[in-house]
């Protein structure tokens, strides 16, 4: 008898790697046998972006303060590929099946441009957008570990506020949608693609092989979300209602809040997390992005040091992202990412006022101490 | 320290947060959950979404 020891030398780690890709299986099957299939899906789905996201280290902060700092374009570019593929299956999708499927469509409005505008600044702060912070979280980044609960909370009181902030001033609700809705936003999108491989370096132009097969599988996973769910990928409002019923179950009255004593909203807080969406989808992301950390690495990276301040500013900008992005009506997924690729308008005006935010926050994370003076 | 304490209490802070939320919630019933996809399905989506602004 041959030993196989000698001859199939075991690759390390593989027993721990396969346990924990069980593991997320297990939990597919479990929330699938507990609260439907259409449940078990949306985990898999957001697994998929976890893996996605980390495995490949694709994302939307980072790409955008690459441009703006050295001018390579290869991550915004991927994006706007990315948002095409969407578009070109989500319109058709869209206009074919009126009600089973609804767009990411919302009003443009002074809070919404100035929520955009905030979210673009604190996700340079704590290098981490709505999907970014789940991300990073999950694969063990401290930042990102800590903004996450104060991004929770401010989720919870921005969409407590929603209602007053709209009522400021908002445009109605104008989405591009047909035939020539789409073509529109493929040159939108091939312009701003444009745009950037103009400014960029010419040594940077060039995309990465992993942000092509990154921005085909985003695409799919997105494009099968929305036939799944019937609505496109979000994020922020699975984190506010964590918070809404943790608040509910300490006695908190949310029958003052005109957007948590909506119908829809309270059948979620009364349904549990594993019938809710967004819940579904962000719970994946962060084991999606824990797994794939883990396949990687083992999880032994160190985690850096930063003085006081930064921790405080951490805090902070974590909640101005859960409080901004509500006002904005989606973070760079569901108004920017999902926004764009069903035709809302409220989309590229997130786009516009969160990347001027960016600059404005990527000069502050060198003074709030995340990061070595330029 | 490395990554691997931080991604323990998260996950564990989430595991801790589903079983909170499972003994609050109303029952799960696989048997009257939605089909698996909600295109063809004939149902109205729900309108629990970043985007969705509710009517007063």
């Amino acid at each position: 008898m041959t030993d196989s020891s000698q001859t199939m030398p075991v690759p390390p780690r593989i027993l721990p790697r396969t346990a924990a890709f069980g593991l997320c299986a297990l939990a597919v099957l479990a929330v699938a046998a507990m609260a439907g299939p259409r449940s078990g899906a949306l985990l898999m789905i957001g697994l998929g972006f976890g893996l996605v996201l980390e495995g490949l280290r694709f994302g939307f902060t980072g790409p955008w303060r690459r441009m703006i700092l050295q001018r390579d374009a290869s991550g915004l570019v991927a994006q706007m590929v990315c948002l095409a593929l969407v578009a070109a299956a989500a319109f058709p999708m869209l206009a074919a099946h009126p009600g089973e499927l609804v767009g990411a469509h919302a009003p443009v409005g002074y809070a919404m441009v100035g929520g955009a505008f905030v979210f673009g600044a604190c996700m340079q702060i704590v290098l981490g957008c709505g999907s970014g912070t789940l991300v990073n979280a999950g694969s063990g980044n401290l930042v990102s570990a800590i903004a996450l609960p104060f991004f929770c909370l401010g989720s919870f009181f921005g969409a407590y506020h929603l209602v007053w902030w709209t009522e400021l001033g908002a445009l109605p609700v104008a989405a591009l949608t047909g035939t020539g809705g789409l073509a529109l936003t493929l040159v939108l999108l091939a312009s701003v693609a444009g745009l950037a491989m103009a400014l960029a370096d010419p040594g940077k132009r060039a995309i990465p092989a992993r942000y092509w097969l990154a921005a085909v599988l985003l695409a799919g996973l997105a494009i099968l979300h929305l036939a799944v769910a019937g609505q496109p990928w979000g994020v922020v409002y699975g984190l506010g209602l964590w918070v809404a019923k943790g608040a509910a179950a300490l006695g908190a009255d949310l029958s003052g809040s005109a957007f948590w004593w909506a119908p829809a909203n309270a059948e979620r807080l009364r349904e549990s997390v594993l019938t809710d969406v967004t819940s579904l989808t962000d719970l994946g992301l962060i084991a999606g992005a824990a797994l794939a950390a883990f396949w990687r690495d083992g999880l032994t990276g160190r985690i850096a040091d930063h003085p006081a301040r930064a921790w405080v500013a951490v805090v902070i900008a974590g909640f101005l992202l859960g409080y901004s992005s509500r006002l904005a009506f989606g973070c760079n997924i569901g108004a920017f990412f999902s926004g764009i690729s069903t035709g809302s308008l409220h989309g590229w005006a997130w786009f516009a006022a969160a990347f001027t935010g960016s600059w404005y926050g990527i000069q502050l994370r060198p003074l709030l101490g995340l990061e070595a003076r330029r | 320290m490395t990554r691997r304490p931080v991604v323990l209490i998260l996950l564990t802070a989430a595991a801790g947060f589903l079983a909170f939320d499972l003994a609050r919630s109303a029952p799960l019933d696989p048997y009257l959950a939605p089909p698996l996809f909600a295109l063809g399905s004939g149902q109205a989506a729900g309108g629990a979404h970043c985007a969705a602004l509710p009517a007063r």
